[in-house]
């Protein structure tokens, strides 16, 4: 059984390792190109290092000595707070005298390799204590954050593309959160009502579980393109409405499309955490004389809430890519610097876009399990 | 007191209760019992309307229960359930003090009849009142099921097989206590039950329910000597009734009172299937009776046996 265990657990050190190998041996680290929208040329520097450190982990892998995993460990942690690091000095190495439109764009060599070394990190610190997996990820932060402080990384095309649009890409994050917030807040007010009244009647179940289910599978720009036209009219209609800045596009149909889609997971999970009830505990409620919001408030929801919090947890992240599309209809958010990126080419400005949404839903995420996790050790 | 008048209830179209009509007086230990799918359950849950009734007339107290607010009477009826059902995110003593918060006790009064109960109901086990209920024993979560029921001092409790899950220890210990505080407080009992001998041992009345219907209604004695028909005499044991009927009686009214005899005494208060392991255990036919410390008779074996009804 230790046999196969050891040989499980190697397996993601040698596939990872070798996949970091290759990149960094066949795949442009960097672009450099003469403008922010011109194609750029391959350039890869410090390749002998990188192939060199992931030589030794697919070595690790292979051999198993004592405390390979310690060493692997060590690479990944290096390289997901190195490559970064290498990347802003040779990005800067290559601007030192060039032309001042010149850019260095980090290309698919560092993305690839990049990945590799954050699941190998993940897959090594599976299993360990939380401070372990807390303190390796902070301090990989903390390099970073330092990093981006400090200039190291200001030669990358990236971060030149950031400090153009500031202004702009401040705006859109919070554009972005506000159009999420209310959607998930909405969603909330409405799904949970309807989650518990699904839950009373299990006919119900099918019918509005099963039309939910449905809208889910209008692709979201069809369903944005969809709601134009009725939201066009509704302005038209109540004047008053279109005054408060509703019309066919713009936050309010982009917000009632992202309400639609976050309803299946809200209502499925209020059920989900209703039904997490002991029945037994439920009657003896009823039966000791609570009435059914005091039932609720008092044993439901306190049971329930680790499978409702789940829920809006998924409802937050979902939304929060979800709203990326509804720039398309003028509501603006991170989306915009996508699509912008994509019409201008310019490859820099959908990264950034992309990169602050995957920033976003992280940290959203991570903020639902800090909660659950302090909820329920009190409970 | 607890009337049902022409009760019938369905569920569908099985009938579960057909036209029962049953009084329950006050300070009463009445128990229901009967197979599984014999409709009791469902006929106590008419009481605290946990089931409705879908025609006749359910009174507590001589108010029809339909007629009162459906959260204040089941306030004023304890309730206990074989599953006990404990709320898992609540210490035992805030278990314990559900109904008196819901009836706004002060703060005070509950503090001092969860540790009433507490010491009533023999949970005196340190600090158990902070713990939560994943941590007892299945004995130990059917006494705070059982505090838990009475906490407010209703003056009428419901028991749906509040001991079914237990093991005979446990249940049979549980049962003197429930007994005891019933008989101690006055409380008005309506106890289900599909167990004949912890029917016979708690209840003042027995009633044997059968398809929906009470079979036969009466004292533990009478439903032994005398059932109304095959149905009753075989559920309340057929052949083992005349051992049921040595459970129901004491020693003290058998014992051929100024006799001698050797061995290791019975108490005159004890049951005649006491008296009979006692006799199996001490391979003698005859024991002497002891009555408040003194020796005043003996029992006798073919007493027991040749016993007429």
């Amino acid at each position: 059984m230790s046999e196969t265990r050891t040989r499980g657990e190697a397996l993601p050190i040698l596939v990872l390792s070798t996949t970091a190998l290759l990149a960094a041996a066949f795949l442009p680290m960097l672009h450099v190109a003469p403008n922010r929208l011109l194609a750029g040329v391959p350039t890869s520097p410090h390749t002998a290092w990188l192939f060199a450190a992931w030589g030794v982990a697919i070595v690790c892998g292979a051999v198993r000595f004592r405390g390979h995993g310690v060493v692997v460990a060590s690479i990944a942690w290096l390289a997901v707070a190195g490559l970064p690091w290498l990347a802003g000095m040779s990005a800067d190495t290559i601007l030192d005298g060039a032309a001042r439109t010149t850019r260095v764009q980090l290309a698919s060599g560092f993305w690839v390799t990049w990945l590799a070394a954050a699941l190998l990190l993940l897959d090594r610190l599976r299993g360990t204590r939380v401070v372990v997996q807390a303190g390796a990820w902070g301090a990989a932060l903390a390099v970073v954050v330092a990093l981006t402080v400090t200039g190291a990384f200001d030669g990358l095309a990236l971060v030149r593309e950031w400090q153009a649009q500031r202004a702009p890409f401040a705006q859109a994050v919070v554009v972005h959160v506000r159009l999420a917030a209310i959607t998930l807040v909405l969603a909330v007010l409405t799904g949970g009502p309807l989650g518990w009244w699904v839950w009373r009647r299990r006919r119900a179940d099918g019918i509005v579980v099963g039309l939910l289910a449905f809208l889910q599978t209008v692709p979201s720009l069809a369903l944005f393109a969809l709601l134009i036209g009725p939201f066009a009219w509704l302005a038209r209609a109540w004047p008053t409405l279109g005054a408060l800045g509703f019309g066919g596009t713009g936050a309010a149909p982009a917000v009632f499309a992202l309400w639609l889609y976050a309803l299946l997971p809200v209502v499925r999970y209020t059920v989900a955490g209703l039904g997490a009830v002991p029945e037994d505990a439920r009657d003896a409620a009823r039966g000791l004389g609570m009435s059914r919001l005091q039932v609720l408030w008092r044993v439901q929801l306190p049971l329930g809430w680790p499978v409702l919090l789940a829920g809006l947890r998924i409802v937050a992240v979902q939304t929060i890519g979800l709203a990326v599309v509804a720039a398309l209809i003028g509501a603006g958010g991170l989306g915009r610097f996508v699509f912008l990126g994509i019409g201008q080419g310019a490859i820099d400005m959908v990264l950034l876009g992309t990169l602050g949404i995957i920033v976003l839903a992280l940290t959203v995420d991570l903020a639902f399990q800090v909660v659950l996790a302090l909820t329920e050790r009190r409970a | 007191m607890i009337e049902f008048e022409h009760v019938g209830k369905r569920f569908g179209e099985r009938v579960v209760i057909e036209d029962l009509s049953l009084r329950i007086d006050d300070g009463e230990f009445f128990v229901l019992v009967g197979p599984s799918g014999s409709g009791k359950s469902t006929l106590l849950r008419t009481v605290n309307r946990l089931a409705h009734v879908d025609s006749g007339i359910v009174r507590v107290d001589g108010r029809d229960v339909s007629s009162v607010e459906r959260e204040a009477l089941r306030r004023g009826i304890g309730y206990a359930i074989q599953s006990v059902g404990l709320f898992p995110h609540r210490t035992v003593a805030e278990n314990i003090a559900t109904v008196p918060r819901l009836l706004a006790w002060s703060d005070a009064d509950v503090r001092a009849r969860v540790a009433e109960l507490i010491d009533l109901l023999r949970l005196d086990e340190p600090g158990i009142a902070d713990r939560y209920p994943h941590t007892l024993s299945g004995g130990q979560q059917q006494r705070v099921g059982v505090a838990r029921a009475l906490a407010a001092r209703p003056r009428i409790v419901l028991m749906d097989e509040p001991f079914g899950a237990l093991d005979p220890v446990t249940r049979e210990s549980l049962q003197t206590r429930l007994k005891a505080i019933q008989r101690d407080t006055g409380t008005t009992i309506l106890f289900v039950t599909h167990d004949m001998d912890e029917a016979f041992r708690l209840g003042d009345r027995v009633a044997v329910m059968l398809d929906g219907g009470l079979a036969q209604v009466g004292r533990p004695l009478d439903l032994l000597h005398r059932p109304v028909d095959d149905r009753v005499r075989d559920f309340v044991g057929g052949t083992h009734a005349r051992l049921r009927e040595l459970a129901v009686r004491t020693v003290g009214g058998s014992m051929r009172v100024g006799d001698r005899a050797d061995g290791e005494p019975v108490d005159a208060a004890d049951s005649l299937q006491d008296a009979l392991a006692s006799m199996l255990a001490q391979r003698r036919d005859r024991l002497p009776v002891r009555e408040r410390g003194a020796i005043v008779g003996a029992i006798v074996l073919g007493d027991l046996v040749a016993r007429e009804p």
